[in-house]
């Protein structure tokens, strides 16, 4: 096999990898707007904010130090253990249940039967309201995630790969993150979990029932209230497992809060209300993004893989305008 | 009293249909007229103009657009940066391709080049609604942002790929530049603030404004009584990047003085001024203003209590207005959906029937 196919080869398979990172943060959207009909912005930052919370937890960060230290003239920062990762995940779950209940009883339960926009906004708003509420709360700077995921790329394909090249050619084997792998096995895992969830369960159920129709499922005695927590419960779960991913690949940063934005191009292709269409909408971004970067990326001046994805999802929609696995949208006057 | 409309008899159509039909009203918008161009340039700090009334006047520009495009047409646009962008390089590019051009036009140039960049990205709108137009306009943010970043040509070949604004004026009176006072350029936001926001409050209220506002409403419904969708979503789009065009012109050249693409004009920007829309009122010119000033207004007031007035480090003060700008719009959202030109509008209604509500 020539270098340049193998190069090829390592190029998509790097992008289906890169997809499944964008799809574990779109999977929370498309919790949240099935089950309430919500766009969730918040999203990106709910991982960050659960990033955060599991680094300070696990590092044992005394919240809002800074905020006490500026007020009080004092100097504390840590308490002075470690939380061991496990109990530190499982009290981070629990955040995001609280933060699940707390966004319920004093945003949503105000807003219903308001137009989509105007929820639409007030997450932009929760957003901006966790974005400075992290920060207070565990500080600024850049964190480093470390729950015991490996990473570094392997060396046992690199070796394995070397010989596939023809004799001659320049090749050292293809690169794959150790990172990557795990948080693909972590989506499969996943989604594989919530399809069973969904479809199994009462509670998955009444979730199904929730976001076919409101009215029909509460005159069936389903709360929605309760239906609400489970579902930003979910999402908040989802976002604690795209936060650790993002964060162990990249630190626990600001930065992080942006991959919100690299879901949506990945919503639109798969369409908001389907669960498998964001898995394969993440990997046709993936994959699209690194090969056009690969082919075309070097004689444009580079860095394409910021605007790609959107006019890619553009394109696609102008074809398909809800997406692919979207309902079909029905206009009446 | 004195808020009624009795007693206010209008003789002829015009009179009927004018913007402010009650004669305080009336008297009121020439005083205030009057402050803006009379009595604030002579009482006015630098800083005062600079930190405030200059950044309030750009914005609400770019708000009256984008609200035209959200409130009038019913189009969720998260683009606004990048055809801020779009204003702002177009300017520089006139202002150093003809020197002798004077600022008026070249605003308002970069202001129709905006519109046309504006009328192609509005184009998927014929095919894509609600949110999935919202993230297809991203594409428009992401990929202006990153072409004017990109193309050297954009910024004449800078090494630093900084555009910074050189000097120019109007009738000899410097405008852009370091040497410009900060009261001229008030005064040439201002007057051309005024100036569109008259000219958004006549389309939309004429026959433009009425196809805007029935697609806003339905436009299955509009197409079939005969509103032409291709046509009222351009003009909307065209109309809109006009207004959030000269906005970038004027935030490069006369506020900030220099600056460099991804850092001035990001997504965050698209955000700031769909929250100005959203918190002064969806389909409002007065709210435009309202929330311009709103948002403008309210983190230098934070900035200045929190660091100026407890001493509290300046990065503890930034996450702090995050929480308060977070906190205030949800609260807004909640109690008055409709913005604080909804609340301007019930506070009028209770004024006309005071004292006697019933």
């Amino acid at each position: 096999m020539s270098a340049d196919f193998l190069y090829t080869v390592e190029v998509i398979l790097n992008g289906l990898m890169a997809g499944v990172m964008y799809s574990l943060v779109a999977l929370g959207f498309v919790l949240i707007f099935k089950a309430s009909g919500i766009f969730n912005y918040a999203q990106g930052v709910m991982a960050l904010f659960a990033a955060m919370t599991l680094v300070g937890i696990q590092t044992g960060q005394i919240p809002f130090a800074h905020l006490i230290n500026a007020v009080f003239g004092t100097d504390v920062h840590h308490f002075g253990w470690q939380v061991p990762a496990f109990f530190a995940i499982i009290l981070t779950v629990a955040v995001m249940v609280l933060f699940a209940i707390i966004v319920e009883k004093y945003i949503l339960h105000h807003l219903v039967n308001q137009e989509p926009i105007i929820l639409f906004m007030a997450t932009i708003g929760l957003a901006y309201f966790m974005e400075g509420f992290g920060d207070i709360m565990w500080g600024s700077e850049i964190k480093t995630m470390d729950v015991g995921i490996p990473s570094g790329g392997s060396l046992w394909l690199e070796e394995y790969t070397v010989g596939w090249a023809a004799e001659g050619e320049r090749y050292w084997g293809m690169y794959i993150d150790k990172l990557d792998m795990v948080a693909t096995a972590v989506a499969i895992i996943l989604v594989v979990s919530l399809t069973l969830f969904s479809q199994y369960t009462k509670t998955g159920r009444a979730l199904r029932a929730v976001a076919d129709d409101h009215q029909a499922a509460l005159s069936v005695g389903i709360s929605l209230r309760a239906i609400w927590v489970i579902v930003w419960s979910i999402a908040g779960f989802v976002a604690l497992v795209a936060g650790i991913m993002w964060g162990a690949k990249s630190g626990v940063q600001f930065s992080l809060s942006l991959i919100a934005l690299k879901a949506l191009p990945v919503l639109m292709l798969g369409g908001f209300t389907s669960i498998p269409g964001a898995i394969i909408g993440g990997l046709i971004i993936g994959v699209g993004e690194k090969l056009f970067e690969f082919a075309v990326g070097p004689m444009i001046g580079g860095a394409t893989e910021n605007w790609f994805a959107y006019v890619l999802a553009l394109m696609f929609l102008v074809f398909r305008p809800q997406g692919l696995f979207g309902e079909k949208i029905i206009e009446r006057v | 009293m004195f808020y009624r409309e009795s007693g206010d008899f209008k003789k002829t159509y015009q009179d009927d249909s004018q913007t402010f039909p009650i004669k305080f009203d009336r008297r009121r918008y020439y005083v205030v007229m009057a402050i803006a161009f009379l009595v604030l340039p002579m009482f006015m700090t630098d800083y005062f103009a600079n930190a405030m009334m200059i950044p309030f006047l750009v914005w609400a520009i770019a708000a009256l657009g984008l609200n035209i495009l959200v409130g009038y047409c019913g189009q969720l646009s998260l683009g606004t940066g990048g055809f801020m962008a779009v204003g702002a390089y177009a300017t520089y590019k006139l202002m150093t391709s003809f020197p002798g051009m004077d600022m008026f036009s070249v605003v308002l140039l970069s202001g129709f080049v905006t519109a046309l960049v504006g009328m192609i990205f509005g184009l998927p709108s014929l095919r894509i609604k609600g949110f999935y137009l919202a993230v297809a306009t991203l594409a428009a943010q992401f990929f202006l942002v990153w072409l004017l970043n990109k193309v050297p040509w954009f910024y004449n070949y800078s090494a630093s790929g900084q555009i910074t604004a050189p000097e120019r004026s109007i009738f000899g009176i410097i405008i852009t530049g370091p040497h410009a006072s900060p009261i001229t350029g008030y005064l040439f936001c201002l007057i051309l603030a005024v100036g569109l926001a008259w000219v958004a409050r006549n389309l939309t209220r004429g026959r433009l404004g009425r196809s805007w506002m029935a697609i806003r409403d339905m436009d299955i419904a509009a197409e079939i009584i005969g509103v032409n969708p291709l046509m009222a979503k351009l003009s909307a789009f065209a109309v809109s990047s006009f207004f959030v065009g000269v906005a970038g012109s004027l935030f490069f050249s006369v506020y900030l003085g220099a600056a460099e693409v991804t850092e001035a004009f990001s997504i965050n920007v698209s955000f700031a001024v769909l929250f100005m829309v959203i918190i002064g009122g969806l389909g409002s010119i007065f709210g435009s203003f309202v929330g311009a000033a709103f948002m403008v207004l309210m983190p230098v007031l934070l900035k200045n209590i929190l660091v100026g007035g407890f001493g509290w480090p300046t990065d503890l003060a930034a996450h702090l207005e995050f929480i308060i700008v977070g906190a205030l719009i949800v609260i807004f959202l909640i109690v008055e959906p409709h913005g604080l030109a909804q609340m301007a509008r019930v506070l009028k209604e209770k004024l006309r029937l005071w004292p006697f509500p019933h």
